[in-house]
């Protein structure tokens, strides 16, 4: 069976006040969905991997051959639990170790 | 080579409270040019305050000034009025009448079309022909993709698309600008770039479109504006006595 390959995304959440974990990962799963649709968005196969609420940057698990429409999400979010926010990618790497080295 | 990102379209004031707050978070998104638009000309110490504001921060100012004009007389007076005025002059077409003479006009430097109502997107192929002859550029607005929802975002795409393939086979440049009045809708170079894989452009005509394209544009012009300039690739470089 053929490995999938991933990516893992840092980014940085802003908006006034600090969204819950949830909260923020509705925000991204809704966009997506609203891009690319339910059949798109499973194939991101996204997953959180952690959130720091102090610095509001979280790291997203993504595959790779999505990882351009995983982008452009991100890039389409424009409020986070009602409120108005923008998310920004700070980094992209094939490790979590190499992500966390870069930030 | 260092690659110098361009946002030719905030809709950010001078006197707007909220500029150089703007500004800032322009230089820290890493844009090295950002146009400021203009309604009247400015006066030569307007512009002298605006370089030093802009500057403090980190980002060259643009002068831009968008035209909106009621025909093609009217087009014409205004590009005679303001075309040495300003870096840079865009056109916002909104019939097909004005469309056509912006794209034939060399001093015109960016086409802007309606985002909100497709009818309105001239530009097929008739005036990407005269824009590949002239100078113009057809410049996209991010802003509807991030304010638009459901089947108007995807009209919206669709549209955009069918111009994009039409620039593409015409030769004329893409300009990608954020077209944003408020900072919270600003994005980074690279997510305008992300954002232009929606409508076909692959990374690199992306990251072209919000640096090499617009940056072209602008110096250009600056070169033209400038007083030693004669013609395309000629210039005074000094005067001398006795020849």
């Amino acid at each position: 069976m053929k490995r999938v390959k991933r990516r893992y995304l840092a980014v940085q959440l802003e908006m006034d006040g600090v969204p819950s974990e949830r909260e923020f990962m509705d925000a991204v799963w809704g966009s997506i969905v609203r891009l690319y649709g339910e059949v798109g968005a499973s194939l991101a196969s996204m997953v959180l991997i952690s959130f720091d609420a102090s610095c509001k940057v979280a790291v997203i698990r993504s595959s790779l051959d999505m990882l351009d429409s995983v982008r452009v999400s991100l890039a389409c979010i424009t409020s986070v639990a009602g409120r108005g926010a923008a998310v920004h990618v700070l980094s992209v790497s094939g490790t979590l170790k190499a992500l966390f080295a870069k930030l | 080579m260092k690659r110098f990102f361009v946002d030719l379209h905030l809709k950010f004031s001078p006197k707007d409270p909220n500029f150089l707050q703007a500004m800032q978070r322009a230089a820290d998104f890493g844009y090295r040019y950002v146009s400021v638009s203009f309604s009247s000309e400015p006066s030569r110490e307007e512009i002298e305050n605006l370089t030093v504001a802009c500057n403090g921060v980190g980002v060259e100012p643009v002068l831009r000034v968008d035209l909106c004009p009621r025909n093609e007389n009217d087009l014409m007076n205004n590009l005679r009025r303001v075309r040495r005025k300003f870096d840079v002059v865009c056109v916002f077409c909104d019939s097909k009448v004005i469309s056509r003479q912006a794209a034939k006009d060399h001093r015109v430097d960016l086409l802007n079309f309606p985002n909100f109502d497709y009818r309105k997107r001239f530009f097929d192929h008739s005036e990407a022909g005269l824009a590949s002859n002239g100078l113009a550029a057809l410049e996209i607005d991010v802003k509807p993709l991030l304010v638009l929802e459901g089947s108007m975002r995807s009209r919206f795409l669709s549209c955009l698309r069918r111009e994009v393939v039409v620039a593409k086979s015409f030769g004329v440049p893409l300009i990608i600008s954020s077209g944003v009045n408020e900072a919270r809708f600003m994005r980074r170079p690279r997510e305008m770039a992300s954002l232009a894989y929606l409508f076909g452009l692959g990374v690199d005509e992306a990251l072209a479109a919000v640096s090499v394209n617009p940056l072209s544009i602008v110096l250009r012009n600056r070169e033209k504006l400038c007083s030693s300039f004669i013609a395309p690739g000629i210039r005074l470089v000094g005067e001398c006595d006795g020849l």
